[in-house]
């Protein structure tokens, strides 16, 4: 057995017992002991393995509720080896994956595949979420049941979304009964379906054909209409405007118990980043103007946007250097979650308190995981973090395998400097290499 | 001969970018070539032993051959490469294409492309100077040249002049190129259509907009239609055609509301009787054939103030 762990001189956040404060953290056998500033006054036994972390913060390790793999079906662009890579160099101790894959995660076979995988391969954990429709087709409902029960932490259509109100009110009813979450990316593909950047003066000088806020906006006032019927379990994947915001206080106010998210892209970038057709900036949803940017913020300060996810999602160079309107969504975005997201910390925007719950604690909470605290007895799933050490991102130190970042050549501040899952160091990688097989 | 004005641009992509003092020496190097179009022997040295590839991957007769034409009379030897889609859909990427053409040792490629930045993207992996012959709904940037060089012949310049640009705004490449220029030489831009053919944020680029068109086209100097497609109609953008011709078609009655002499211009190829009224389209007004000829003539101005920067000279 290990010998007990003390991380020594470190400030201790942690959301999920409102600590913000000079101390120390315990670990032994792979779980929390003590974390705060009363385990700084234990001292260190003899036999114990001590580390000075320098003033240093220990956050929770993150829990990021939507990243796309390309396994199975597209290892080329990311297997979940590599991303649990990506994540560990980011502090994310925990990745949701999203079921449209090669298969498509609707069969409880295809769930245990992937957590059989991530346990031989994998760094860190990693939970699939599986789909709400057999085959993503968004017509019969797939087994919530025997795919939970299998492993599957939510249900969602990955980049795609239910036309049908019907499919997603019998889903979000019979979700209920198995106490699932369902979990869905808002956008009407019909006045979505030429779009390729946010619909404005920017899309309209690159003679870009736009996608309107209202592709979002009618999809989640639909679904929380539903849930209102319902009383399902529901949460707004990625959200990218004011309206959306709106709408989801007005819900939130009326006692409904729905719960929203938003990618990091959209607190951190705006429509005018795609500059001369950068595809790397293309996502779905797609960036809005500046101004709506500045509302998303607002939202994840108020706690209107519960949660912040990478959207991690791996291209590579066939599908991303192709005239803009050809050209994959998304963008990669594991590595630089934290760091990007501490320069809303940096700005006064947004508390570090906030941040950790909405990257960390909220997620655990949200999908029922272990994880997103440091309560003694919990699972030692953590990052430590010098919130101020500036680097600069570039593609080729990336450890994802597709490097498609909006972050090129940024100055970031706050720099994970070891992460550890069970108590155990995930990275740097030199203590991890007992694990990753 | 004034000879070519310095011209400190590798590749045209757009009209954006482009400064009134270089629009305007282009257009005087046009009208030089102009005369050299009407000669017995219609041809120039500029671009002798040099390759040009004209590269279209939407078909299009009208502008390869204005191309083909004005590489031909400055000497270039000039080879049309049709992409169809298909082959694209065999998985050859444009940048693919761009690379195996590039490996030909090409010294200018004609480029026209479905979509909007592909014109931009190729130019930034191949060696040589590349034209944009329209990039989806982005620019064309030798439609407007010609379009303006038409309108300055006959009406001396482009300054305080009333340009009426009506029809499928919201899809035109040539809207777009148009306004850009005609704004940077002084005119003062009407764009005519119904709401659905215009895109978001229109009203940003300094224009008038009318979805009447018989108060749009008042005292307008010039009056630009574009052609209206017949996917319009399927995809809701438009009933019908007749409804369409019934507001937004240039016949002669509303043609009259214009100021006298007022120009007919169209980028061609005109759906008569959509847009166009065939007594307007022919009628002592119209100068869409003249825009034809010039097609030609600033297509050898772009040439050849591109032909400066060709390597060895």
């Amino acid at each position: 057995m290990p010998r007990p762990l003390l991380l020594d001189n470190a400030r201790i956040v942690d959301p999920s017992r409102g600590i913000d404060s000079h101390g120390a953290v315990v670990i032994s056998d792979g779980r929390i002991v003590a974390a705060g500033p009363e385990a700084a006054n234990q001292g260190s036994p003899e036999g114990w393995e001590v580390f000075d972390c320098g003033g240093k913060a220990i956050l929770p390790g993150l829990v990021d509720m939507r990243v796309f793999v390309g396994e199975p079906g597209a290892e080329h662009l990311e297997t979940l080896e590599t991303a649990s890579r990506a994540a560990a160099a980011g502090g994310v101790t925990t990745m949701v994956t999203m079921p449209d894959t090669d298969p498509i995660i609707d069969d409880p076979a295809l769930v245990d595949f992937i957590l059989r995988r991530a346990h031989h391969s994998a760094l860190v954990n990693i939970h699939p979420m599986a789909a709400i429709s057999k085959g993503l087709h968004g017509d019969e409902l797939s087994e919530f049941g025997l795919l939970k029960d299998a492993g599957a932490v939510a249900f969602s259509e990955g980049r795609k979304s239910l036309r049908s109100a019907q499919v997603m009110r019998n889903a979000l009813t019979y979700a209920r009964d198995f106490d699932a979450l369902i979990v869905h990316h808002t956008e009407d593909a019909d006045l979505a379906s030429a779009g390729v950047m946010n619909a404005g003066e920017i899309a309209t000088r690159l003679g870009l054909p736009g996608i309107p806020q209202e592709a979002e906006t009618i999809v989640l006032e639909r679904d929380l209409q539903l849930a209102r019927l319902t009383r399902g379990n529901y949460h707004a994947a990625q959200l990218s405007c004011e309206a959306s915001l709106n709408a989801m206080r007005r819900a939130k106010q009326s006692g409904l118990g729905v719960t929203a998210g938003a990618a990091i892209a959209h607190l951190s970038l705006n429509e005018g980043d795609i500059g001369s057709y950068r595809t790397f900036f293309k996502m779905s949803p797609p960036l809005r103007s500046e101004e709506q940017r500045q509302a998303m913020v607002a939202g994840l300060a108020d706690g209107t946007l519960d949660i912040v996810v990478s959207a991690h999602d791996p291209q590579d160079v066939e599908g991303k250097r192709r005239p803009f309107a050809e050209a994959a969504d998304g963008a990669v975005g594991l590595e630089t979650l934290l760091a990007v997201a501490l320069r809303l910390v940096h700005s006064g925007e947004v508390g570090l308190m906030r941040l950790v719950d909405a990257m960390s604690t909220r997620p655990a909470a949200l999908l029922g995981l272990p994880g997103g605290t440091l309560k003694p007895g919990a699972l030692a799933d953590l990052a430590i973090v010098d919130l101020d050490e500036p680097w600069v991102v570039t593609e080729g130190a990336l450890h994802s395998r597709s490097k498609n970042t909006c972050f090129e050549g940024a100055r970031l501040s706050g720099r994970v400097k070891r992460t550890l899952v069970a108590g155990k160091t995930v990275y740097p990688y030199a203590h991890a290499e007992g694990r990753a097989t | 001969m004034t000879g070519v004005p310095p011209f400190p641009h590798q590749h045209l992509l757009g009209i954006e970018g482009l400064s009134p003092l270089e629009i305007g020496a282009l257009l005087d190097l046009a009208e030089e070539e102009i005369a050299v179009s009407r000669q017995i022997e219609k041809k120039k040295q500029t671009l002798r032993g040099r390759t040009q590839i004209n590269l279209f991957f939407e078909a299009s007769t009208r502008t390869q051959s204005s191309f083909e034409l004005a590489g031909k009379r400055l000497g270039a030897d000039v080879m049309n490469m049709a992409v169809a889609v298909s082959s694209v859909k065999k998985g050859e990427t444009l940048i693919d294409t761009a690379m195996t053409l590039n490996a030909m040792r090409p010294d200018i490629l004609v480029v026209r492309h479905h979509s909007a930045g592909a014109v931009e993207l190729l130019a930034q992996k191949v060696e040589c100077s590349v034209i944009n012959a329209g990039d989806g709904a982005h620019e064309h940037p030798t439609q407007a040249l010609l379009d303006a060089l038409t309108i300055r012949r006959h009406k001396g310049s482009l300054q305080g002049l009333k340009v009426a640009i009506c029809g499928d705004i919201r899809h035109s490449r040539v809207a777009r190129s148009n306004i850009i220029l005609l704004q940077a030489m002084g005119a003062q831009i009407r764009l005519i259509a119904p709401s659905t053919l215009l895109p978001t944020a229109i009203e940003r680029f300094g224009v008038e907009i009318y979805n009447d068109m018989r108060k749009g086209l008042a005292d307008v100097d010039v009056v630009m239609m574009l052609r209206l497609q017949r996917e319009r109609m399927t995809a809701a953008y438009v009933p019908s055609i007749r409804e369409y011709f019934r507001y937004y078609g240039l016949d002669e009655e509303k043609l009259a509301l214009a100021a006298p002499g007022a120009l007919v211009m169209h980028p061609g190829p005109m759906n008569r009787g959509v847009e166009i009224d065939p007594l307007v389209a022919d009628g002592p007004q119209s100068v869409i054939r003249e825009q034809v000829e010039m097609g030609v003539a600033v297509r050898m101005a772009v040439l050849e103030a591109l032909a400066q920067h060709l390597p060895n000279r």
